[in-house]
């Protein structure tokens, strides 16, 4: 084979969503034998990029190379074919099938046209051995695993398809430490055995264990590939920040906030996915949640509103502690809370119900009297929220869901200020909407702020978390991990913190 | 030992229905003025086996996580068609009997086409298809009648030397034939993985549609087998919306009751079929107890609630409540 020519090769690789660019330009060259690290922040791509090459999306413009021959994957079974084996963040087994079942279900080992048992029982156990897994039982049912087992069932899957390119995309983030020990001396092995491995992770101890090469996404873009240890953990974050401010923040308040804490969160737990959490907030101020996308944080907010169940620790509203039981008493008057959910079409709106009928829905009991709707006190109040957020719609009593986007999320943020709400938590509220309605969003939760409202605020858009909040609680394994005040919010303190890459001189909390 | 505890959590469900069949249709033998007679389990068995049938059928859709609502109307279909086609010569009765399966093998795959290429929910497809079914058996046979080959009905419903009702023997001809096989292939694990998680399954590259067009063909085609063995018990056919209706209904209780999850993914046609089996007996046990047979929708509510009842025990233990709603 021409040494030239790489295992996988891409080529200005192209893909929007919806008008929004997730990739372009996108270039990789990935060699037989070797680890390569993709790393990058949110939205840097990377996700995308793994996608196409595992045929779940398909470009929109580009090509690419195996063996120097064009490819395209239609499906994810052409990639399969082709010897790409993924293993996603998001599970790909199936709850109700057997450990074994999953492990062959691409292929089943098959006699007289049947699924031979006791072969797939075989192959089953030699695939787990090969992930180093040999205590999970083939006959356990993948529901009943607990999620560091199920991982560990993911890679067997995807070795016993023999693959010649395996990716694995967050593949660690559930395991123990001992199994991280485990799949890196096997991840080494198959590299020794001639398979291209693709890696991403935000753990950047373990890309410096592992990877011969890395490439570093930003913005959709392929920025660089280097030779893994010829760059300094601070270049590699340079390389992966630099995105232009492209929005515009209202300005801050100079001083700190002083008085008591609305919302004081001491200890809480929850199911391994949040871990000793404390901090305090206080009217008035804006606290932004950081760090990488699925640390905890939406927990977090879903915790605070009462959607989860065993929770352990203490939640304090105005100095009283009271755990709420649920989105109805969370937003009683006693503690007046209100939550942005993330998406907008399953959890924020009802899709086909009117404007009108969405936008009063929080707040229909201080509405009605002797349970019938006032219409007048109705309209009053639909009329001042529609003013105070400047929603475009030709029509109140059309679907919410014939609005654009940022109008759609106007009415979700709206519809909790109908309320009056004291603390809002808001769970990534400018996903997907475009630009001038952002900065519109922005001002608005200042001025909410500046009224006394406590704003507890999710984003993976760092530019948002610097421009408007006034400190920053970074998040890493469902811990807080850093806090940062003011100044401190830079790009570089939160990707940085955010990948736990560690800076002299600098606080460490928790 | 391991092994055998994996196989009992997966069997649970069928387990507790045949379970549950065991102790009713004892109660029911010990008390009936005949005993256990080979007369009293052929006609239970002839009762049964009609519904187990159409519960095999329903059982295929469900675990794709869907549910047809037209399986009754195809049984009654089949039901008229045979009552036309199956008489006369070997060789008429023989192609009269493709023809009735044929029949519900289309009508199947007319479902499974709408469902998979039309993007339509299954319960609104079938509500649909099934009327257009029930037309058809309409416009076949407008007043009951018809007839049917006297020798191969007598032949399937009576007895086998020993006692044995034949149609059992047709029922586990039909299992071992149609469902087990099914049950070990690789497009029977992909109607499983469909019905447990359709994108993660999708994700690992199984053939989706291939498997659900099996599932609602093999449905249609189980569906016939029912109409065909109520053709030979009753001799005629009847184009009836009554029972069509009642088939269908009752055939969801079966499955339910059956341990097979209407979330789709988990359970057995086994299972379905000792759930038909639970169906009917009540019927007879509020007969040899001398209740009022008026009594027996009341008793069917009470043993499904009960079924839908444990195999909800599961949300007690979800800890993010939105997963309630999932």
């Amino acid at each position: 084979m021409d040494a030239n020519i790489p295992l996988f090769q891409m080529n200005g690789v192209a893909k929007s969503y919806g008008g929004v660019r997730a990739l372009e330009e996108a270039h990789l060259r990935v060699e037989a034998g070797r680890i390569h690290a993709v790393l990058g922040e949110n939205g840097a791509g990377k996700s995308t990029l793994i996608k196409i090459m595992s045929g779940v999306v398909q470009a929109d413009a580009g090509d690419m190379a195996l063996d120097g021959a064009k490819i395209l994957f239609p499906s994810p079974k052409a990639a399969n074919a082709a010897g790409i084996a993924c293993i996603f963040q998001e599970l790909s087994l199936i709850p109700d099938l057997s450990v074994a079942d999953n492990i062959a279900i691409a292929n089943p080992p098959r006699r007289f046209g049947l699924i031979d048992r006791r072969a797939q029982r075989r192959f089953a156990e030699e695939a787990l051995a090969r992930a180093g897994a040999e205590d999970i039982h083939p006959l356990a049912p993948v529901k009943d695993l607990p999620l560091s087992r199920r991982q560990m069932v993911e890679i067997a899957k995807a070795l016993a398809r023999m693959p010649r390119i395996l990716i694995l995309d967050e593949a660690t983030s559930a395991l123990t430490a001992g199994d991280v020990a485990k799949v890196f001396a096997v991840l080494k092995r198959l590299r020794d055995e001639g398979l291209a491995l693709l890696y991403i992770s935000h753990r950047m101890q373990e890309i410096d264990e592992l990877a011969d090469d890395c490439s570093v996404f930003r913005n959709g873009r392929h920025v660089a590939s280097y030779l893994a240890g010829s760059k300094s953990r601070n270049d590699v974050v340079e390389l992966m920040i630099g995105r232009e401010y492209s929005h515009v923040f209202p300005p801050k308040p100079n001083a700190a906030k002083q008085g008591a804490p609305a919302l004081e969160v001491a200890g809480l737990c929850w199911s391994h996915q949040l871990n000793d959490i404390s901090f305090a907030a206080r009217p008035g101020e804006i606290v932004g949640l950081g760090g990488l996308d699925g640390q905890g944080q939406r927990e977090l907010l879903l915790a605070l509103f009462g959607v989860l169940r065993g929770v352990s620790g203490d939640i304090a509203v105005n100095g009283v502690v009271r755990r709420a039981r649920g989105p109805r008493a969370a937003k009683a008057s006693s503690s007046a809370m209100a939550l942005i959910p993330e998406d907008r079409k399953t959890e924020g709106l009802m899709l086909p119900m009117s404007v009108r009928d969405n936008l009063t829905l929080p707040a229909l009991d201080s509405l009605a009297r002797f349970g019938i709707i006032d219409r007048s006190r109705e309209q009053d109040a639909v009329d001042t929220m529609v003013k105070l957020l400047a929603i475009k719609a030709a029509n109140l009593d059309i679907p919410v869901g014939a609005l654009s986007g940022g109008n759609q999320q106007k009415v979700v943020i709206a519809k909790w200020l109908m309320i009056a709400p004291r603390i809002i938590l808001l769970n990534d509220p400018t996903r997907g909407i475009d630009v001038g309605t952002k900065q519109e969003i922005y001002q608005l939760l200042r001025k909410l702020a500046d009224d006394g409202a406590t704003i507890l605020f999710y984003s993976t858009d760092y530019d948002e978390l610097i421009g408007c909040c006034d400190r920053v609680l970074v998040m890493y394994d469902g811990a807080i991990t850093r806090e940062l005040v003011g100044a401190e919010i830079t790009e570089h303190a939160l990707v940085s913190s955010a990948f736990r890459i560690q800076e002299p001189g600098e606080i460490q909390l928790g | 030992m391991g092994d055998f505890r994996y196989w009992l959590a997966e069997n649970k469900g069928t387990l507790l229905a045949v379970a549950v069949f065991v102790i009713m249709f004892g109660i029911y033998t010990g008390n009936h003025t005949a005993g256990f007679s080979g007369m009293v389990v052929t006609t239970a068995a002839n009762k049964g086996v009609l519904l187990a049938l159409v519960a095999m059928a329903q059982t295929l859709v469900v675990l794709t996580a869907g549910i047809d609502l037209s399986v009754g109307m195809v049984f009654v279909l089949a039901n008229c068609l045979a009552s036309q086609l199956v008489v006369g010569s070997a060789l008429e009765t023989t192609f009269g009997v493709v023809v009735v399966l044929l029949a519900g093998v289309i009508c199947g795959a007319l479902n499974g086409i709408i469902v998979i290429y039309g993007r339509l929910q299954p319960i609104v497809t079938t509500l649909a298809t099934g009327a257009m079914f029930y037309g058809i058996a309409l416009w076949l046979r407008p007043i009951p009648g018809g007839d049917v080959n006297s020798d191969l009905a007598d032949a399937l419903t009576e007895q086998l030397p020993g006692g044995i009702p034949t149609s059992l023997v047709v029922l586990l001809g039909i299992v071992l034939v149609v469902w087990i096989p099914l049950r070990r292939s690789e497009v029977g694990r992909a109607i499983y993985a469909i019905g447990s998680s359709e994108p993660a399954a999708y994700m690992s590259g199984v053939n989706i549609d291939r498997a659900r067009l099996t599932a609602y063909i093999v449905s249609g085609l189980l569906s016939a087998c029912g109409g065909l063995m109520l053709t030979f018990i009753t001799y005629s056919g009847e184009a009836s919306a009554t029972i069509g209706g009642s088939y269908t209904l009752n055939s969801i209780a079966a499955v339910v009751i059956g341990g097979v999850s209407l979330f789709g993914g988990a359970g057995s046609a086994i299972g379905a079929i000792f759930g038909a089996f639970v169906l009917r007996t009540i019927g007879d046990l509020l007969f040899v107890f001398d209740f009022d047979p008026l009594w027996q929708p009341l008793f069917q509510g009470v043993i499904l609630l009960g079924a839908v009842t444990l195999g909800s025990l599961r949300l007690l233990r979800i800890k993010n409540r939105l997963d309630l709603f999932g």
